[in-house]
């Protein structure tokens, strides 16, 4: 159930005529996709192959996130003839990326009817202080964090959903859990505060008092966290939802390995059996090469996504 | 017969398993998750939650969950299906993936992604037959249902905009569907008519 920290809903009054676009219109397209896995296709076919799989939704992009890394230059949202043909090719969802504070690719993905927008550090940031007034689209955004307090300042900016960030286009599953782990943490410790460290804790978050405040009392975000960023396996999306994670975003890891279509059954397959080792140890077997990954360790500073947004 | 706390699950392959449960928690049900059979048996309602339906029915047919649930319904288990949850208890779909199944009961043809894409979302006020005041019921890449046979009896239609007229509330014996989600929001009473429809089943 969302809080009652939300702006559209604070307005709604018996009888109000049909609205699109409100926070619960937004936010509950991402309650739907609960429990479900989120694929990155660069091509109809993959799109296809993603949905025939159980994919709840796929992300429409131009080269997926390991492709980026190895590839360099400037990343930018999808040629808008690629995305039509994904939409016309299946019937789940289609996302796509914007890049950070780009409102004007944002503004063409809604044009174009895409169902979420995903503001991504994966891309090339257009705007190194400022991200997209999410609150002036009738689409919902979905924007990564590493901490409680980016999660808070972009649901601030009308970000309907959350993921964690990890390290996209690695297959290395540490940020992730990083990431998890902390938004988790930081929610459990606000939980625990007195009302009248909130203030304090307001400020450290650098999130508005109001929406802490309902945070802290519902111990949970009002708006759905699911996971991304180096997931690669089923036992990658298994441990990233016990670590609290609704839902998973697989970018690299499904197309970038050998048997694409058997691995991402395999992923839906853990996602919804993530507590149940004997599922996750049946479906793990025989789905022959992983992608080959990189270790964040590795990767020097400057290229790391994860630090992108602010 | 089900006791005055009678157990109720939640269909809980993906979707908005957890809206479900409060709801159904909150109305003095004892509700569980089902993803198993033998969860399946323990039940004396189902609902079936919004999410993708072509993943539910999906993972229902991997992990041989599918033939169980259409014996369930054909047994006259009661059974309450939201948007995606709509679907899966529809006999017929248009505009399904390809090959989609269904579990099937409700005489009805319903069809996916009627109401467009998520731009085209939406609430409104509703009134719902049983229910005194309207429902603020909220419609996300929402089926409709395009024609039912004569023993489906229709509780609500959209009110306005371009859809006005379709069909997005059915009962027909113990099977409850709607396009939208009762269960966005705090609003209980649509999941408590499905209580109640339990209760005297």
């Amino acid at each position: 159930m969302s809080p009652d920290y939300d702006l559209a809903m604070a307005e709604h009054t018996p009888e109000t005529p049909i609205e699109h676009g409100t926070s619960r219109v937004k936010r509950g397209m991402a309650e739907m996709l609960k429990g479900g896995v989120i694929m990155d296709v660069v091509t109809a076919e993959q799109a296809k192959i993603a949905e025939d799989a159980g994919a709840v939704a796929v992300m429409a992009l131009e080269r997926v996130p390991a492709d980026i890394r190895a590839q360099g230059g400037v990343s930018r949202m999808s040629d808008p003839d690629m995305i039509d043909s994904i939409i016309e090719a299946v019937s789940i969802p289609v996302m796509a990326k914007a890049r950070i504070g780009h409102f004007a690719e944002a503004q063409v993905l809604q044009s174009l009817g895409v169902d979420y927008i995903d503001e991504s550090e994966v891309l090339t940031p257009a705007d190194y202080a400022n991200h997209i007034d999410k609150w002036k689209f009738t689409v919902p955004f979905v924007c990564g964090a590493t901490n409680l307090g980016e999660a808070l300042r972009r649901i601030t900016e009308g970000a309907a959903m959350i993921r964690s960030k990890g390290e996209a286009g690695t297959g290395d599953v540490s940020n992730a859990v990083m990431h998890m782990r902390t938004i988790g943490g930081e929610l459990r410790r606000l939980h625990s505060m007195s009302e009248d460290e909130l203030y304090v804790a307001a400020k450290e978050l650098q999130a508005p008092f109001e929406l802490v405040k309902e945070v802290a009392a519902a111990g949970k975000l009002p708006v759905v966290l699911f996971t991304a960023g180096g997931i690669a396996t089923p036992a990658d999306a298994a441990m990233m939802m016990q670590l609290g994670a609704e839902g998973v975003f697989v970018g690299s890891g499904i197309f970038k390995s050998g048997n694409p279509a058997e691995r991402a059954e395999a992923i839906v397959k853990a996602t919804t059996f993530f507590d149940d080792p004997d599922v996750v140890a049946k479906v793990s077997r025989g789905l022959g090469e992983a992608m080959v990954g990189i270790n964040v360790d590795e990767i020097p500073q400057p290229h790391r996504l994860a630090e992108r947004g602010w | 017969m089900p006791a005055a706390q009678p157990t109720i699950g939640v269909l809980a392959l993906q979707g908005d398993v957890r809206e479900h449960l409060a709801a159904l928690r909150s109305l003095g049900a004892d509700a569980i998750s089902v993803r198993r059979p033998a969860e399946l048996a323990a039940c004396d309602g189902l609902v079936l939650p919004g999410g993708e339906s072509t993943t539910m029915v999906k993972l229902a047919r991997i992990f041989d969950l599918l033939e169980p649930l259409r014996d369930a319904v054909r047994a006259g288990l009661p059974a309450f299906g939201t948007c995606a949850g709509m679907i899966l208890l529809a006999d017929r779909i248009e505009d399904g993936a390809a090959g989609q199944e269904t579990i099937g009961g409700l005489h009805l043809t319903v069809r996916r992604n009627a109401f467009g894409r998520q731009v085209d979302s939406f609430e409104e006020d509703l009134h719902v037959d049983g229910l005194d005041d309207p429902v603020r019921a909220v419609f996300i890449r929402a089926p409709w249902v395009e024609a039912v046979e004569d023993d489906v009896e229709v509780l609500a239609r959209v009110e306005t905009g371009p859809a006005a007229g379709r069909i997005v509330a059915v009962r027909q014996g113990p099977l409850m569907a709607t396009s939208f989600h009762p269960e966005v929001g705090s609003d209980d009473r649509v999941h408590g008519m499905f209580v109640d429809l339990v209760r005297s089943a």
